[in-house]
């Protein structure tokens, strides 16, 4: 044990309670007694899948439990006091003076209502720290070091009127304003677009060094740690799994754990050759929202064979969600044609056939908000049944049945309820619902974007399995280009409501590259050391989000 | 154009039509009423002849649709008309009434707004304990206890036993303004206690709504107090619910305050509509009518163009 330490944590245990259905609400253990050392400038990547207590142990270095969460035993020491045994007085100058924390959503931890200037300076003046004038010339010189436009004025502004990727950054000064030692960074980039991704990774990194400030950078994707830590700790339900320098997580890990997350995105998906007549054909479509004045689909053309996936790629604004909502007639467009099944849809999904809607489904992203939560899964899966095939009773539940096999689930879930499902149960059953109408075309929007890496990887294989079983075609929206190599045949890239490469997997992943796509494909974070630097360096575009 | 400009012309124009269509409903309402004014104003042992002569003087006999203009347009330019029974003009009636009231409304509004305010932020920031459960309790009973009681009570235990004040609240031209407050303490201090609770659980509420979201959590792990969090992070996120409970309560001390002044004699609009009514004085009716109502959608209106302006995505467009 060292005494230089900015954060040492000994033998740390977090409990909560939990309000589980149809039982009394009870304590649990969440973290199991995690021990780690934080060095002056040192950056520590705590891993995990979500509920291996990351960001609970995170908050914990500032005293603070979410919601229910209580730490219920060990030590945390920041600067050589125990803050634990500190007073509630002492603890809030701890928090915003000596640590700092930078949330994933940083358009929902800004006050919607208070400039960025007023908020980004607070803790500073609050504590102490800083003059108001002193503290807003530190923000400015942070906005500037932190590649914020117009360093000087940004800070006028309010939250809803800068980019999301400049809004992350705008808390990243947050953070280091009040001069902390140490900085708890909670998935800092994981809501942002994978282009801005890398930038804001970069500014926060240089901000980082050029601080000499301690961080705890918090996150579930391995590729993203492994290029801001000098350490990462790997977590699973609340232990740890392994706990080491980056260099030997990344390239000699032990645990067989460790070596998972490393290589997860196992998928081999050999791509399929066009076949003759494509399921759907979108022809022309260009569409815009109703009281706006600008196209966000501009003259868009892409095809999607039997039994076959297009995965549509691009980045938050591309227009992917858009032509989603175009095929299923939420949104007529203003020209064009969609052909399906060798027929024309209507334009409005109101005044579509039965046998239409029925042959067109859709899974989402939030498989949470998707299902009715006072139903049951039999319930769920039950309703396309009846309402498409008019099965009831015995039939129905044969169905059923046979359905929960083929997601993987079996009968026994039958009779639960969303509630008691984990997040990757939950889209399963929602796959499940689109199969029961027996459709030609899923299309999937962000289906695995919510998921953990080992669990998106296992929806990914059921969906290639039930595609040969069922013979149904796939419309994949993604922004994510890992899902898009293990799934697709054919690839569209949209880029700002046109689509930019559109071709066979191999063709559109293979050299020669236009910009855009470029810049898209090497922005997909690598597990390598060093990889952060290299792609900034040979980068020929700006990302759009900022 | 300004997309908030655009909104607040298209609030006030919507409170102008709603006021003209309330215009009608209370002309329609006052002539459904069974009886006949003329009949009412002249006793029943009028003569057939007196009655028509009044008639045709009163312009009973004109169409419908002819009088409620000759109303309407008379009520723009400030003519409310004659009342019947006194012969008075209205106008200059309802005038010195309504001030009366206006200024008890504003004295009531003065101490409950505030006040209502604060208890809320106390009760948030001591939610589920004493404090909040004290103030919760305590301004529910006083809610749940019908005014005029509260008003007797206050009437005998402040006036009568402790003669601190006059149970009577009369005021008049020739007294000074700490005269008239003096004689008005009774009738606040009724209605402070009648709208607290509304406005103190609303601004509870709607608190305790923004307290959930992510930026609380950033001012709490910024080691602010947590009063401040609540002042500085979740009260000005929760200012339209709040403008709207206490613009309600504004109404109802305007026009809902008929049986305070009743109890506290106080020569207010609430006590003239009250006696106009039982002397059957439709023209008096329909004025009252007319104001309450103005008041009514005038404060609503305020309330909805405070909501929109509370909102900075609206004020600070992109």
């Amino acid at each position: 044990m060292t005494d230089t330490a900015v954060l040492k944590v000994r033998d740390l245990k977090i409990g909560a309670t939990i309000y589980p259905p149809g039982e009394k609400p009870h304590e649990i253990e969440i973290v199991h007694g995690i021990s780690f050392d934080l060095e002056p400038g040192k950056v520590l990547g705590l891993i995990g899948e979500s509920g291996a207590g990351k960001s609970t142990i995170g908050l914990a270095s500032m005293a603070y439990g979410r919601g229910g969460v209580e730490i219920t035993g060990g030590e945390v020491w920041v600067n050589g006091r125990d803050i634990l045994q500190s007073r509630h007085s002492d603890i809030r100058k701890l928090r915003g003076g000596e640590v700092t924390y930078v949330s994933q959503s940083a358009a929902a931890s800004f006050n919607p209502a208070r400039t960025i200037m007023e908020q980004v300076v607070e803790a500073a003046v609050e504590q102490g720290k800083f003059s108001r004038r002193d503290a807003e010339g530190r923000a400015r010189e942070l906005f500037a070091k932190l590649g914020l436009p117009d360093p000087d004025n940004i800070g006028a502004r309010y939250p809803h009127q800068v980019s999301g990727g400049q809004l992350q950054r705008c808390m990243t000064a947050l953070a280091l304003c009040p001069e902390p030692d140490l900085v708890v960074f909670d998935e800092p980039t994981t809501a942002l677009d994978v282009t801005t991704q890398i930038d804001v990774l970069m500014a926060i990194k240089e901000a980082i060094r050029d601080t000499g400030v301690a961080a705890l950078y918090i996150t579930h994707d391995l590729a993203v740690v492994a290029q801001v830590s000098d350490d990462i700790m790997v977590l699973r339900h609340g232990d740890t799994v392994e706990y080491g320098p980056v260099d030997q997580i990344i390239n000699t890990p032990q645990e067989e754990y460790t070596q998972a997350l490393v290589s997860v995105r196992s998928i081999d998906h050999e791509e399929k050759a066009p076949t003759e007549e494509p399921v759907l054909s979108v022809r022309n479509i260009t569409a815009r929202y109703k009281g706006t004045k600008f196209d966000v689909l501009h003259n868009v053309n892409v095809d999607l064979y039997p039994g076959q996936t297009l995965a549509v790629v691009g980045e938050s604004g591309s227009g992917k969600s858009t032509l989603a909502r175009v095929i299923t007639g939420l949104l007529p467009p203003r020209e064009g044609e969609i052909h399906f099944a060798g027929r024309t849809l209507t334009p409005d999904f109101n005044a579509r056939s039965r046998e239409d809607l029925r042959e067109l489904q859709m899974i989402y992203q939030m498989a949470d908000v998707a299902m009715n939560p006072r139903q049951t899964v039999g319930t769920i899966i039950g309703r396309p049944l009846e309402f498409y095939f008019g099965l009831r009773g015995a039939k129905k539940r044969q169905r059923i049945i046979e359905l929960l096999d083929e997601i993987e689930l079996g009968e026994s879930f039958m009779d639960r309820y969303p509630a008691e499902l984990s997040g990757g149960q939950k889209q399963r059953v929602c796959i499940a619902r689109a199969l029961a109408a027996k459709p030609k075309m899923i299309i999937c929007d962000e289906v695995t974007s919510a998921l953990d890496p080992l669990v998106a990887d296992g929806i990914l294989k059921l969906l290639l399995n039930l595609q040969k079983i069922e013979d149904v075609a796939y419309l994949f929206i993604t922004h994510d280009l890992a899902t898009v190599r293990a799934i697709a045949d054919n690839i569209a890239v949209m880029y700002k409501g046109k689509v930019q490469r559109y071709g066979q997997k191999s063709q559109v992943l293979s050299p020669p590259f236009d910009d855009y796509t470029d810049l898209l494909l090497s922005s997909v974070p690598e597990m390598k050391i060093g990889w952060l630097e290299e792609v900034i360096a040979h980068r020929k575009m700006e990302s759009a989000g900022n | 154009m300004n997309p908030i400009v655009k909104l607040l012309a298209q609030r006030i124009a919507l409170s102008l039509l709603l006021l003209l269509m309330i215009s009608v409903v209370i002309f329609v309402g006052t002539m459904i009423l069974p009886g006949d004014v003329a009949q009412s104003i002249l006793g029943q042992s009028a003569t057939p002849e007196a009655l028509a002569n009044l008639r045709a003087e009163l312009g009973l006999n004109d169409p419908p649709v002819a009088r409620y203009f000759q109303w309407l347009f008379g009520a723009l330019q400030g003519d409310l008309g004659t009342a019947l029974t006194s012969g008075q003009d209205i106008t200059s009636a309802i005038g010195s009434r309504l001030s009366n009231t206006l200024f008890l409304a504003f004295w009531a509004a003065l101490i409950a707004v505030p006040l209502a305010i604060f208890l809320g932020l106390l009760a948030v920031r001591y939610k589920d304990r004493w404090p909040d459960k004290l103030i919760s309790a305590v301004t529910l009973a006083s809610i749940s206890i019908p005014e005029f009681l509260i008003g007797y009570v206050l009437m005998y235990l402040i006036a009568v036993k402790l003669r601190w004040f006059p149970s009577v609240a009369m005021i008049n031209d020739s007294m000074n303004l700490w005269q008239k407050l003096n004689s008005i303490a009774l009738p606040v201090a009724v209605l402070t206690l009648v709208v607290l609770a509304h406005m103190m659980r609303m601004t509870r509420a709607a608190i305790l709504n923004v307290m959930q979201s992510a930026y609380i959590e950033t001012a709490e792990l910024k080691g602010l107090s947590t009063f401040n969090v609540i002042w500085r992070h979740a009260f000005p996120n929760s200012i339209a619910p709040i403008v709207n409970v206490v613009m309600l309560n504004l109404a109802y001390l305007v026009v809902g305050v008929v049986v305070i002044e009743v109890v506290f004699v106080y020569p207010g609009m609430g006590q003239y509509l009250v006696d106009h009514v039982s002397k059957r004085d439709v023209p008096v009716v329909q004025a009252c009518g007319l104001i309450f109502a103005a008041v009514y959608i005038g404060l609503n209106m305020i309330a909805d163009i405070v909501s929109i302006l509370s909102n900075p995505r609206l004020r600070h467009p992109k």
